[in-house]
């Protein structure tokens, strides 16, 4: 009976392992991909959709370069971002190999059949906790992550491909997050006019934000100074 | 009348009482200029740090277009008080000096007499809020430059485009100005029942901070007569700088979530403006001057 045991252990040892190999090779696979990318500067446009926040679609830039480097500037006004979500791109969250990427097994994101997998750090310094990556096997695409952050809170990135799929770059993304309670104390805000009335659902609808920028333009690869992100 | 107003115009401008709301606003607005110039990414942390735990900001958050909005919001509290000193005076002045009766043998109409003078306290009014739009519109831009208007409402945040921010202002002052023109009415009206000038102005006055104080306290026995306080509709000069959003909450640029509520707030403060006006002609009319 004890050797069964040990026999079984080691069985579900092997297979769990060989398991994760396989996704860790996917992973790879997909950050092979991200890897051709060594810069990129992007132009589109950015609407924030929070419910206690009105503000209007803008004009922005994204500058990126390897291995980390990423800034959003909203081409003239000022940007408002949920704190962390948006600056997380795919190439940070496969950045390096301080993971272990899980199976979770299979699903379908907008008619496309995807691997999800499940990828937690290894390292304590970390701000991620952990990741789920939807990833199209076939064109080794990202279609879907989701982050839980030690410092941010959870977010959702949505991305849909178009003209540059061969980048691995998307043509939309929607960074969806939970947003906290918004109230002024009038004597801070200087309102004296009646407060709206809210619903309960539309409570709820105001804990959830997000993010949608539509890209129109990416520059590849031409070099980027450091001094655009500082 | 025209005669008329240039003299009224010349006994305004020719008091030195005149020029202590210009003097009071120029060092109120320098004062929170100058702290705003020190301190005034402290004072922006302070006001959005409930937003900012979640959100970053990218941009000039201060800047002349937020400068002015909280020096707005802070000035038109008090300028009625300094609008009182000129128009609560304007007949009351001149039945303490004895003129009152002296004026009126001239050869014009009680009514056309009366008209001078709110026209007068009006160009006065008019005056003070361009000196406002001077100093904390156009100072403020000098000083700390222009971007996108972000102002903290109760209950949201309003982003406004730079290039839509403008055109807000006008809105707003023209807006004020009507506000500033009732209570120049109600001086007048008030001025109407006195030999002094001191009584008006304090009467003045303290319907204002009464009326303010009632329509500002979100208590539902204060909220049941808010309708009827006219200082009630003085505060929606604010209505211009909240924009309406489409379908994907995102702000429609030109667009105003309310007009109709600006155009009622208006409505009824020319109906204050045409009331107190006509009923101090009305009984201006029947007023004993030779005492």
């Amino acid at each position: 009976m004890k050797r069964l045991s040990i026999v079984l252990v080691a069985f579900i040892g092997f297979q769990s392992f060989a398991f994760s190999q396989d996704m860790t090779a996917l992973v790879n696979k997909v950050k092979a991909k991200l890897d051709k990318v060594n810069d990129y500067v992007a132009e589109g446009s950015m609407k924030t959709d929070v419910a206690f926040i009105k503000a209007p679609v803008g004009r922005v830039k994204v500058y990126f370069k390897k291995p980390n480097h990423f800034k959003l500037k909203r081409d003239g006004g000022i940007s408002i971002l949920p704190k962390g979500g948006v600056t997380v791109n795919m190439s940070t969250l496969v950045a390096g190999n301080d993971f272990v990427a899980l199976s979770s097994g299979d699903a379908v994101i907008n008619g496309t059949k995807v691997k999800v997998v499940k990828l937690i750090p290894t390292t304590d310094n970390s701000d991620v906790v952990l990741s789920t990556l939807y990833i199209d096997e076939t064109n080794l695409l990202i279609l879907k992550a989701s982050t839980t952050t030690k410092e941010n809170g959870s977010f959702e990135i949505e991305m849909s491909y178009g003209k540059f799929i061969s980048y691995a770059l998307p043509d939309k993304v929607i960074f969806s997050f939970n947003t906290k309670d918004y109230k002024m104390p009038k004597g801070v805000a200087l309102e004296f006019e009646d407060e709206e009335k809210l619903t309960d659902a539309e409570k709820i609808k105001r804990k959830k934000g997000r993010v949608q920028i539509n890209y129109s333009n990416y520059t590849i690869n031409k070099g980027l100074d450091d001094n655009v992100f500082k | 009348m025209y005669k008329l107003l240039q003299i009224e115009l010349y006994k305004i401008f020719r008091r030195p009482r005149t020029y202590i709301a210009f003097l009071a606003i120029t060092a109120l607005v320098g004062v929170i200029q100058l702290g705003l110039v020190k301190n005034g990414d402290d004072y922006v942390n302070f006001v959005m740090g409930n937003v900012m735990q979640s959100f970053s900001f990218d941009g000039k958050l201060l800047n002349g277009y937020l400068v002015c909005y909280i020096l707005l919001q802070l000035l038109l509290v008090h300028v009625p008080l300094l609008i009182a000193l000129v128009a609560a005076d304007m007949i009351s002045g001149e039945a303490n000096m004895g003129t009152l009766r002296l004026m009126l043998t001239k050869p014009i109409s009680r009514t056309q007499f009366l008209l001078a003078k709110f026209t007068a306290s009006a160009i006065y009014t008019f005056m003070l809020l361009v000196w406002i739009a001077f100093l904390a519109l156009f100072v403020s831009m000098f000083l700390f430059g222009v971007d996108d208007m972000v102002i903290q409402k109760t209950n949201y945040l309003v982003q406004l485009p730079v290039g839509d921010v403008f055109w807000r202002y006008v809105g707003a002052f023209g807006f004020a100005l009507l506000s500033m023109l009732s209570v120049a009415a109600l001086g007048f009206f008030l001025s109407n029942f006195a030999e002094n000038s001191i009584g008006p102005i304090v009467a003045t006055m303290s319907v204002i901070i009464f009326f303010t104080i009632l329509s500002t306290m979100s208590i539902p026995l204060f909220q049941k007569i808010q309708p009827f306080l006219f200082t009630t509709y003085m505060v929606n000069w604010k209505e211009f700088f909240d924009p309406k959003v489409n379908a994907d909450n995102a702000v429609i640029v030109g667009s105003l979530q309310h007009p109709d509520r600006i155009i009622q707030s208006a409505l009824i403060l020319v109906l204050h403006i045409v009331g107190f006006v006509g009923a101090t002609m009305v009984l201006f009319k029947r007023k004993d001057i030779l005492s």
